[in-house]
């Protein structure tokens, strides 16, 4: 955009009432919400120069957290990728959408990637990238670019939404109620997640000591798009790393508390890896034969061969709805691991089973966890102990 | 070997000005308030974000549980049958199920059940704990009660034991062991789902649960 187009946005936007109104209803609105939470004006300061000494310890070490957060990613079974330049980064996300021959992403927003134009990069390759945060899903309906961070569509109010929504969603009435807006929204969008080969997701904290990705959102659509679709693709800028997972109750309390003047927002999603579709087998499993399980199944998707932070495995092989405009692809050969995996019988314990390593993809019910598992678990979830059973966490399962 | 774009990335970092910058010193530990307290503050904080609180004991948790899914009728409720919680709901069903949601197990891998999860009417789940100060659930989900679980379905029931209340996250963090020990996924949670992307009106329910119900074991 060139500065004579740019005064005469400017011009044409401070001549629209609406937008005017709306804007100042807006920012007055969060202006005041923020206040409420932020009250005690001596601990926000507090707060305020915490958050900015951590920032500057980041920026002290910067080369060296992102070594680490890569190390600590990779080790987790989070692939990383490095790019220097916006065209490189959309390349690099290309790839991994081809790889999986997925034609069909859900997003959820993030600002990174407005920076990069991926959506429309992508489009031009024939990938359809549907934006499932409210806000982003109504601006990109209407084929425009979101006007403030927080709230994309600020500058729509509802009789504007209500008919684009009319026009651009097939079936959908024209209504001006919010809530029937939103449910439209929640329909169209459910149908979206659950067809997705490849979810994309910003990051808003990279914690380099764990390998963690910190997401902030208040709707779901964010766990909906790391969670749903088989393959989760997260674009950070480097400066979202952070040195310590402690450094994140400040760091939201201040995101947060500015941002939409919440205490905490609905939804805080810690990633750490791709999903484990069986946890590590203990030594007497790992030494048993293996003859029943899934696993065997030559080219299953039991066992997840980590994507960039989810595992790979079998898509639906019978699109349900006919709204994307891209056909799914065929299922591929490795497909059809899905229903031997159904039927697979259900593997027994070894004898001297840990139990850690039983989950629902070996065997099921295990009865007898080790000693070091069960205090670990008991101690986790304090359960006062109703039914069999304990309930232990993934990673429990290297106590023992 | 030849220079990769991370090599270059790097290089650049390392050759900029910097300045030293020491870690800033943890805050002080403040004196957790009393238990009781601590359900209180919960209890106050999630209820003002629209979520339902129901306060209840380690001998009285099912019958609350059962006098909630009578009252609110949910035709399915989705559970997740090698949890302690699991086992305990499958065992209460067993002698009365009369009236109450038909149970549906989360027990298969999540390519062949997505179907059937976009279908179920509530869904419950035990927790790791919870955050008072800001209000907030912590999820640990794993391979046996998965994070879509308390996301798909309509209505979330959590079932929260109250001894495992944190005054603050950075006492949550520290109790657990959180730094040495993180789980593939973890989740806080303060409500049901909500957004104010149109004309900043807020609603509930736009694409995670419309209703989150906490049961608070005591």
């Amino acid at each position: 955009m060139g500065p004579e187009e740019f005064d005469r946005n400017v011009e044409l936007a401070l001549a629209d009432a609406q937008l005017r109104r709306n804007f100042a209803f807006a920012m007055g609105s969060f202006i005041a919400r923020r206040q409420a939470v932020f009250s005690d004006a001596a601990q926000t300061e507090r707060l305020r120069g915490q958050g900015q000494a951590l920032k500057r310890r980041v920026l002290s070490r910067l080369p060296e957290l992102l070594e680490e957060l890569e190390a600590n990613c990779t080790r987790n079974g989070i692939q990383v990728h490095w790019a220097e330049t916006p065209a490189v980064a959309n390349r690099l996300v290309l790839d991994i959408i081809e790889r999986h021959a997925a034609t069909r992403v859900v997003k959820g927003k993030s600002m990174v990637s407005e920076e990069m134009h991926l959506n429309a990069f992508l489009e031009k390759h024939g990938v359809e990238v549907v934006e499932t945060d409210l806000g982003e899903f109504i601006i990109q309906l209407n084929g425009e670019t979101p006007s403030h961070i927080i709230v994309p569509a600020i500058h729509k109010n509802k009789q504007q939404i209500a008919r684009i929504f009319h026009e651009k969603v097939p079936g959908a009435p024209y209504t001006e109620e919010v809530e029937e807006l939103n449910a439209i929204a929640r329909a169209t969008l459910r149908r979206k997640f659950a067809e997705a080969g490849v979810g994309i997701s910003g990051v808003n904290f990279a914690v380099a000591e764990t390998g963690t990705l910190c997401l902030v959102e208040n709707e779901g659509n964010g766990r909906m798009c790391t969670t749903l679709p088989p393959v989760h693709i997260a674009v950070m800028g480097l400066e979202k790393v952070v040195e310590k997972l402690a450094d994140l109750p400040p760091l939201l309390r201040l995101l947060t508390g500015s941002a939409t003047g919440q205490f905490i927002t609905t939804y805080v999603n810690l990633i750490s890896s791709p999903r484990r579709a069986c946890a590590r087998p203990c030594s007497a499993c790992a030494a048993a034969p293996a003859s029943t399980t899934a696993r065997s199944t030559p080219g299953s998707a039991a066992t997840p061969t980590a994507s960039s932070t989810r595992g790979r495995s079998a898509r639906s092989s019978t699109p349900r709805f006919s709204d994307w405009t891209r056909p799914a692809p065929s299922p591929r050969p490795r497909a059809s691991a899905a229903p031997a995996r159904r039927s697979a019988p259900s593997r027994s314990p070894s004898p001297g089973c840990c139990g850690a390593c039983a989950t629902r993809r070996c065997h099921r019910r295990p009865r007898a966890p080790c000693p070091a598992t069960a205090a670990a678990a008991a101690e986790r979830s304090g359960w006062p102990g109703q039914g069999g059973g304990i309930s232990t966490p993934t990673r429990g399962s290297t106590a023992c | 070997m030849t220079e990769t774009a991370r090599d270059r990335i790097l290089a650049r970092l390392r050759s900029a000005p910097r300045e030293e910058a020491p870690r800033p010193p943890e805050p002080a530990i403040g004196t957790a308030p009393e238990l009781s307290g601590r359900i209180d503050q919960l209890t106050t904080r999630l209820e003002a974000m629209r979520a339902v609180v129901r306060r209840t004991t380690a001998a009285l948790w099912l019958e609350a549980l059962i006098a909630l899914l009578r009252e609110r009728g949910w035709s399915t409720l989705l559970y997740a049958p090698e949890t302690p919680l699991g086992a305990a709901i499958e065992n209460a069903w067993a002698q009365d199920g009369d009236g109450l949601p038909a149970l549906v197990a989360y027990a298969e891998p999540i390519e062949s059940f997505k179907e059937r999860l976009f279908t179920v009417e509530a869904a419950i789940t035990s927790t790791a704990g919870a955050v008072a100060d800001t209000g907030a659930l912590i999820l640990r989900p794993d391979g046996r009660e998965p994070r879509l679980m308390s996301l798909v379905p309509p209505v979330h029931v959590a079932v929260l034991q109250a001894q495992s209340i944190f005054a603050t996250l950075e006492d949550a963090m520290r109790a657990g062991g959180w730094a040495a020990d993180m789980p593939t996924n973890m989740v806080l949670v303060s409500g049901p789902s909500k957004t104010a992307d149109i004309e900043l009106t807020l609603a509930f329910g736009v694409h995670g649960p419309k209703e989150l119900i906490v049961l608070i074991v005591e």
